[in-house]
């Protein structure tokens, strides 16, 4: 919807946190954008992408967050303004170049790092917090508190990024990030980059110019020295500010999105005379006499942050370091359990916070009205648990999976990675999968259980894996496995698209970010030069894909590779008719009386094939059916019966 | 002719469905509408699950004063536009009041809980009774259906915009969210604003 290099400054547009970032960025005159998707993060690079040809700049879907980080970094040493941008997980890949990149500093180009954190992990494997990165290896760090100054925020950090010599990071959460706002728009720049790696940059200086981490100790000091820099510049930044009464019975230290939380909370609290809210926006290094300025508006100090106590631990540390005459307020948070230290929060955590600290009540429906509302959705509302599209190629490659290893009946085991394919931990995928931790992981557990055979093991072996998280991080646990001889089959499911973050493009697709043709890596080729059996499946085809993954559970001598191809339903939607109208003849579906237990909804629970409770058949739902004729083969009786459209 | 103003400061509207029904595009279009009119505007929708069958709902806050955090509190929804009507429900259970105003597509999408036999979904009649029951005002659009005889399910989005607009629930015309409709559906925008207009009537009947 949003074009964020509209030309109109001045205007207020409603744009997603994402995009204000990506406006920011391009407000600064950014020339290099790099990164791996990944919700709640992935609209940044996306947004970049597809303003980049107007705005003559460059954007990359990188294979992974490593070398997003360092692509990006490279631009910065020959003077461009470059962003990596990444979830909280690819902070974890990107950690160890991190840390060896704020000791050699950037290069003339202004270098941001944006994080965005997922609190409750809505669309993650873990929770995490990512500002403590910024505390473990000095980076200075700012969190947008609303959707204006997620924009005007990473514009000012290139600056400062510059300024300093050092990475500066940006952290969001998913309702900054992934929610929407009013965003007033500032000029974009006009003028053209040129790119150089200088190598002398300093005539009085023998030494060429190098970007490197050592000496050690020196660099250390010298990083030490821009924080002390940093933490000046944050003193004074509009960035953080007090809102609220000179002397208050409540003072809320809070960032991001908790910022909003707060003046929900207060406001519907009607508290705005008696608690007041400083909100930081620079979190790290800690502007500590700013702080320190308004500490004695209250006795009492709430922490409002999402995820770990991150501010409330530093202020602490703050406060034990002064003077003896200092007030010491009473600290309210995570750590006196009145905030919680996992989840994410929302105006009503705040508001129960504040009332339980101030002895208050709050009842913002009539109770009657209450305990009806909640009598009838409890008794009227079902699970929905999530599921694959109707149409998902994965429901059938999970069909095959579950077939094939009860026919091997060895009790084979199978791993599992970071994807729409992760649900196959549920009912969608019949339960299949058995472990799912990082991206990769999958593939690197199976070369663990795949060489237990001198311990008696003998259950056949299957991770599962994507085709970008293929790209991302199994490769090498694939070379391991064929290197070590690690009994185990990496069934790739590819579906051409980085399907679970929004169908961006990879390595395996020809095509780039910026939409441009390119080459494409094809997987099978990497797979077969590592001299390893590779075979490509088509998963609607069930017989076939079953009978394959039986051959090669039998045969042994190291990884092998099962490609199940067929395109993600919701990208061929977008471009053609579905293939088939199906429907249920009547007359040969004999419901419970067949032996088959409904097989086609109890078991293979296609959203797409209802049952017919009053009539006891299975039926075709039209509005959720893409016509893919899948659920032909699943039922004993040849009742479902498609035609090509 | 004096500009229809917000009846309450934040005005909160919820737009409830299932992932994939189209619940993100509609929040989409009022608020841009609403930005356009100078309003402030925060959304927030869940993620994630939207695509994958799971429920979704979009939060809006509507202002002339400040940016809002995309949270409604517990028990504050103004207006809830239900796109399914279990999930209606769900969304009353927990944000309505007895001032709430819906406006339901009664058409099931079932989950694959009821699907499987885990789940059984509500007698429909009684559902759309209990919704009726805990709002102030009800409109039932039979948004699916009507948009099935426009020639696809899909128009259902178009409709049910319409009927949110033709209301008259919020401070918005046709003419603020034409504009944005033209925007938004641009490859079928005749047969699209045909839905619109058709939301329209029906919640006029």
């Amino acid at each position: 919807m949003a074009n964020i290099d509209i030309d109109a400054p001045g205007t207020s547009q409603l744009l997603i946190g994402n995009e204000a970032i990506a406006r920011g960025a391009l407000e600064a005159g950014i020339g290099f954008a790099a990164a791996y998707p990944g919700t709640p993060s992935s609209e940044i690079l996306g947004s970049l992408a597809q303003a980049a040809k107007e705005m003559g700049i460059y954007a990359e879907w990188s294979v992974n967050e490593k070398v997003a980080m360092e692509a990006a970094a490279g631009a910065s040493f020959a003077g461009i303004r470059a962003l990596a941008s990444m979830k909280q997980n690819g902070i974890n890949v990107v950690s160890d170049f991190l840390a060896n990149l704020v000791m050699s500093g950037i290069g003339k180009g202004g270098l941001v790092l944006i994080s965005c954190d997922d609190p409750s992990a809505i669309s993650s494997s873990n929770e995490q917090d990512t500002r403590p990165i910024a505390k473990w290896l000095d980076i200075p760090l700012v969190e947008p508190g609303d959707f204006q100054e997620a924009k005007d925020m990473t514009k000012w950090l290139f600056d400062l990024a510059e300024e300093l010599g050092t990475l500066c990071m940006l952290r969001s959460v998913t309702r900054i990030a992934h929610a929407r706002g009013n965003v007033k728009l500032g000029e974009l720049p006009k003028k053209q980059l040129k790119a150089y790696f200088d190598q002398i940059h300093d005539l009085k200086s023998v030494m060429p110019t190098t970007f490197m981490p050592i000496p050690s100790p020196l660099r250390h000091f010298f990083l030490h020295m821009k924080m002390d820099k940093a933490r000046e510049k944050f003193e004074g930044s509009a960035f953080n500010r007090y809102v609220g009464p000179n002397k208050a019975d409540l003072l809320i230290i809070t960032c991001g999105s908790c910022w909003l939380y707060s003046q929900d909370a207060v406001k519907a609290l009607k508290l705005e005379d008696r608690v007041g809210i400083l909100k930081l926006g620079t979190l790290w290094p800690l502007p500590e006499k700013f702080i320190g300025e308004h500490l004695d508006k209250s006795e009492k100090l709430l922490f409002v942050e999402e995820i770990d106590p991150f501010l409330e631990r530093s202020v602490m540390e703050m406060v034990a370091n002064l003077p003896p005459s200092s007030p010491r307020p009473i600290f309210y948070g995570k750590r006196s359990g009145h905030v919680n230290a996992y989840g994410e929060l929302n105006p009503d955590l705040v508001i129960k916070a504040i009332s339980t600290i101030l002895g208050l009540a709050y009842q913002p429906r009539d109770i009657e009205y209450r305990k009806k509302a909640e009598a009838f959705a409890k008794s009227n509302v079902p699970e929905r648990t999530m599921t694959f599209c109707a149409g998902c190629p994965h429901r059938a490659t999970f069909w095959a999976i579950k077939n094939a290893l009860k026919l091997d009946g060895r009790g084979g085991v199978v791993t599992g990675d970071i994807g729409c394919y992760s649900m196959a931990l549920g009912p969608t995928g019949f339960f299949q999968v058995r472990t799912m931790h990082c991206m990769g992981a999958g593939a690197g557990v199976a070369n663990g259980l795949g060489k237990l055979g001198q311990f008696g093991f003998d259950q056949p072996v299957l991770a599962v894996v994507g085709d970008s998280t293929f790209y991302h991080a199994t490769i090498p646990a694939l070379i391991n496995g064929v290197y070590n001889q690690s009994d185990f089959i990496l069934v790739i499911l590819d579906n051409s698209a980085t399907a679970m973050t929004g169908f961006q493009p990879h390595p395996g697709t020809g095509m780039t970010a910026m939409g441009e043709p390119t080459k494409v890596v094809s997987m099978e080729a990497l797979c077969c030069s590592l001299g390893t059996h590779v075979e490509v499946c088509d998963p609607f085809d069930l017989k076939g894909t079953i009978a394959t993954l039986l051959e090669m559970m039998a045969e042994g001598g190291g990884a092998k590779v099962a490609i199940m191809r067929r395109q993600c339903e919701l990208v061929r939607a977008k471009k053609e008719k579905p293939p088939y109208r199906v429907h249920v003849d009547p007359e040969k579906c004999i419901g419970e009386a067949c032996g088959c237990d409904r097989l086609c909804t109890r078991v293979f629970l296609c959203p797409g094939l209802i049952w017919d409770k009053k009539a006891n058949r299975s039926k075709i739902d039209e509005v959720t059916c893409t016509g893919c004729g899948l659920c032909v083969d699943v039922c004993p009786q040849g009742a479902i019966i498609k035609e090509a459209v | 002719m004096t500009k229809k103003q917000l009846v309450k400061d934040p005005l909160n509207l919820i737009i409830t469905g299932v992932g994939g029904q189209g619940n993100v595009m509609i929040s989409l279009i009022i608020g841009n509408a609403f930005v356009r009119e100078g309003y402030f505007v925060t959304l927030g929708e869940t993620y994630g699950a939207s695509q994958r069958g799971g429920p979704v709902m979009s939060h809006m806050r509507i202002s002339k004063e400040t940016q809002y955090s995309p949270f409604i509190p517990d028990g504050c929804a103004d207006i809830i536009l239900g796109m399914e009507p279990v999930e209606t429900l769900r969304m009353l259970g927990r944000y309505g009041n007895p001032n709430v105003i819906t406006i339901i597509n009664p058409r099931p999408i079932y989950s694959i809980d009821v699907i499987g036999g885990q789940a059984e979904y509500p007698d429909l009649h009684k559902l759309v009774e209990s919704v009726k029951e805990l709002s102030a005002k009800t409109w039932i659009i039979n948004a699916t259906e009507e948009a099935q005889k426009m020639g696809s399910h899909m128009f259902a989005n178009a409709i049910l915009i319409g009927a949110l607009v033709g209301s008259g629930v919020l401070p918005l015309d046709k003419k603020s969210v034409e504009p944005v409709l033209r925007e938004v559906f641009s490859k079928e925008i005749e047969v699209n604003l045909e839905a619109f207009n058709n939301g329209i009537k029906l919640v006029k009947r």
